[in-house]
């Protein structure tokens, strides 16, 4: 396989609070292909969104990598530590090589400006064309992520569009400089289903037209099988799974993953069955237990899991951070 | 079989506003049979929302009834409204935002209680100390506050507090949207027990139609303020007749690589409610629009025991060999 666009080793993130500090991203390590699809998939507090934002440099005032490595792989082959990359050298990087889409597209555009100068402002930044072939740039750009009436869109301000439209004009302005990585963080999750299956459907043919490779950080295991190549499963700050997105769907093997899908309701489940939800919570940054964050809601919890414990190879392309790994779980 | 506890009884909103009149609903007619589960499904603008509301006459309908065991809460006066809505109660979306944050959870839980003058102090803190624990959490949880506690917690104490006064029906708004799965999956199954337990008659709304698919007897499908389709939960799911819930059920991510990925996919958005199209409100969206459909609201088409489409072509697509 080619060299990764993103090899993310043993990245710790920590967020300075009033006394202490409270580890964010612990030894998290990932890498993303070429062209492929990763999925960072966690639910609230497991640090999917840290990691996307340590990558790219935004992460806020009170937070700091401690530890680990971002490489990144330039367009030129150049291969480059995005930790010890300085201030200039990531402004130089965003929106050109690694765009982002957020989830909320009315507070990530500015309400102030068209969505033509929007995206116009980031060809004037990043690349050397004058007025008139930014314009007509954004035009096409308009036009490929599918804006009716194109022409007469370019003009309006995001308030004059729908949720679907606006999250289109996201796309738009992350993919105007042809980025190699697009990071999408929970892209789809403040949208109707009907919305988003409208704009998973767009990412994937922009993906096979233009190629980029995607960092995809989502709560919702529906969109992680349909979008992602990769997966990794994320809790309280560190990877419990990692394989291939078939492989995963096919055998979860942590005991937090087949949590997670058992607790979704799916088509076709036996009359009357109930969910087996996680018992529990996940446990506060401040108070993460010694060992596996996970025993305190795991049902094949131990005493070898106050041991601390990584990721280790169970199958081919397929890892787990569990002393238990792949054992049934026998639920209560 | 029983009367229902709730008859809807074309119920209509419209807003009045500066840029012309919204039809938030339109001309909605249900059932809700004692100790069943309903489900209200719809996107965004949907008028999900304002049914649900609508039909506790927290807000006042433009047009029609709600017939809540007998009587016709639309004809009641305010003195009688207010014993009428002890046995009605919400449970709202957010629990952040729909618990006051300076009040201890024992006063959140009894404050219906206290509005009411039912009980004294003792038996109202013990009454609480009771829900706390049939809601999974403890008696000694009442004296905290709010946000002592995580989302999923928070929306244990809305569930509380509505149960306070032993209502019979209750209308569940989005009460799991905002949480996490494995969260969302206690609470789906906490709010089963109780209707097992305490018979109680829910109407559960929600855009999600897996969740409601779980939990629900009966579904109501609604696309800009009118019915689409209702029917048994099953049914409904499995096949589906109006092509809007066709396109719904087929943008669902399923957690399975290995499905087919090809779908309905609807293009556009969902049109204004200030002007709605003419005739079947879907079919600016429809694949199998036709000159019929500009023609005339359609009708309930029955498609099934308690099964019915709002969808004039629904006999021609799918007619059952």
């Amino acid at each position: 396989m080619n060299e990764p666009v993103l090899d993310v080793r043993n990245l710790r993130v920590a967020f300075r609070a009033r006394r202490s500090s409270v580890t964010a991203l612990r030894d998290v390590s990932f890498t993303l292909h070429p062209g492929r699809t990763l999925a960072l998939v966690g639910e609230s507090g497991s640090g999917k969104s840290v990691s996307s934002l340590a990558i790219m440099g935004l992460l806020p005032p009170n937070g700091a990598v401690t530890g680990g490595a971002i490489h990144y792989r330039a367009v030129d082959g150049s291969v480059s530590d995005l930790t010890k990359a300085s201030k200039s050298e990531m402004r130089a990087r965003r929106g050109a090589e690694i765009a982002m889409i957020f989830q909320e597209p009315m507070s990530s555009l500015n309400p102030l400006f068209t969505i033509g100068d929007q995206i116009g402002e980031m060809l004037l930044l990043h690349t050397d064309l004058d007025a008139r072939q930014r314009r007509q740039r954004v035009l096409e750009m308009l036009e490929l992520v599918e804006i009716p009436a194109a022409a007469s869109r370019i003009d309006n301000y995001p308030h004059e569009l729908s949720g679907g439209m606006r999250q289109r004009v996201m796309i738009a302005l992350a993919m105007v400089c042809n980025p190699a990585l697009l990071i999408a963080d929970e892209p789809t999750t403040a949208l109707d289903v009907t919305i988003q299956a409208q704009i998973l459907d767009l990412m994937r043919r922009l993906q096979k037209e233009l190629g980029m490779s995607i960092l995809f950080i989502t709560h919702d295991m529906g969109v992680v099988a349909e979008m992602a190549d990769d997966v990794a499963v994320m809790y309280a700050g560190a990877i419990v799974e990692q394989a291939g997105a078939s492989e995963l769907f096919a055998r979860p093997s942590h005991p937090y993953t087949r949590g997670l899908l058992h607790s979704i309701p799916m088509p076709g489940r036996p009359e009357g069955e109930r969910l087996v939800p996680i018992p529990g919570t996940v446990p506060p940054l401040h108070a993460m237990p010694e060992g596996c964050a996970f025993a305190p809601r795991c049902g094949l919890a131990d005493e070898a899991c106050r041991e601390p414990v990584s990721l280790s190879d169970f199958a081919p392309n397929h890892r787990v951070a569990c002393f238990h790994a792949g054992r049934e779980v026998t639920h209560v | 079989m029983s009367e229902p506890l709730l008859q809807i009884r074309n119920l209509s909103k419209r807003f009045v506003t500066p840029r012309g009149t919204i039809h938030a609903v339109s001309d909605a007619s249900f059932d809700i049979p004692r100790g069943s589960i309903t489900g209200l499904v719809g996107e965004s603008g949907s008028g999900k929302t304002t049914l649900g509301r609508t039909l506790l006459r927290l807000v006042e309908p433009t047009e029609g009834q709600t017939i809540f065991d007998g009587q016709d809460l639309n004809t009641l006066s305010a003195s009688e409204l207010r014993d009428a809505r002890r046995r009605m109660q919400i449970i709202y979306q957010d629990p952040v935002s729909s618990l006051n944050p300076r009040l201890r959870v024992a006063d959140i839980i009894t404050e219906g209680l206290r509005a009411h003058g039912i009980g004294n102090r003792a038996s109202r803190r013990d009454k609480a100390a009771a829900l706390l624990e049939e809601v999974g959490l403890q008696a000694d949880h009442m004296s905290k506050f709010p946000h002592e506690f995580s989302g999923g917690q928070r929306q244990r104490i809305g569930i509380a507090r509505a149960l306070a006064l032993e209502p019979e029906f209750i209308v569940a708004d989005e009460s799991v949207s905002a949480l996490d799965v494995s969260i969302q999956a206690q609470v789906l199954n906490l709010l089963l027990d109780l209707r097992e337990r305490r018979n109680l008659t829910m109407l559960f709304i929600a855009h999600d139609l897996s969740v409601v698919e779980y939990l629900c007897d009966q579904i109501i499908v609604m696309y800009l303020g009118r019915l689409v389709e209702k029917g048994p939960s099953r049914p409904l799911y499995s096949d589906p007749r109006h092509p809007y819930t066709r396109a719904l059920l087929s943008a669902i991510p399923v957690p399975d690589p290995a499905r087919d990925h090809s779908r309905t996919i609807l293009r556009g958005d969902i049109p204004s409610p200030l002007d709605p199209p003419s005739g079947c409100v879907f079919r600016t969206r429809c694949p199998h629009a036709a000159d019929i459909c500009a023609e005339g609201v359609p009708a309930p088409v029955e498609t099934g025991p308690n099964h019915h489409s709002f969808c004039k072509r629904t006999e021609e697509l799918y007619a059952t060999a």
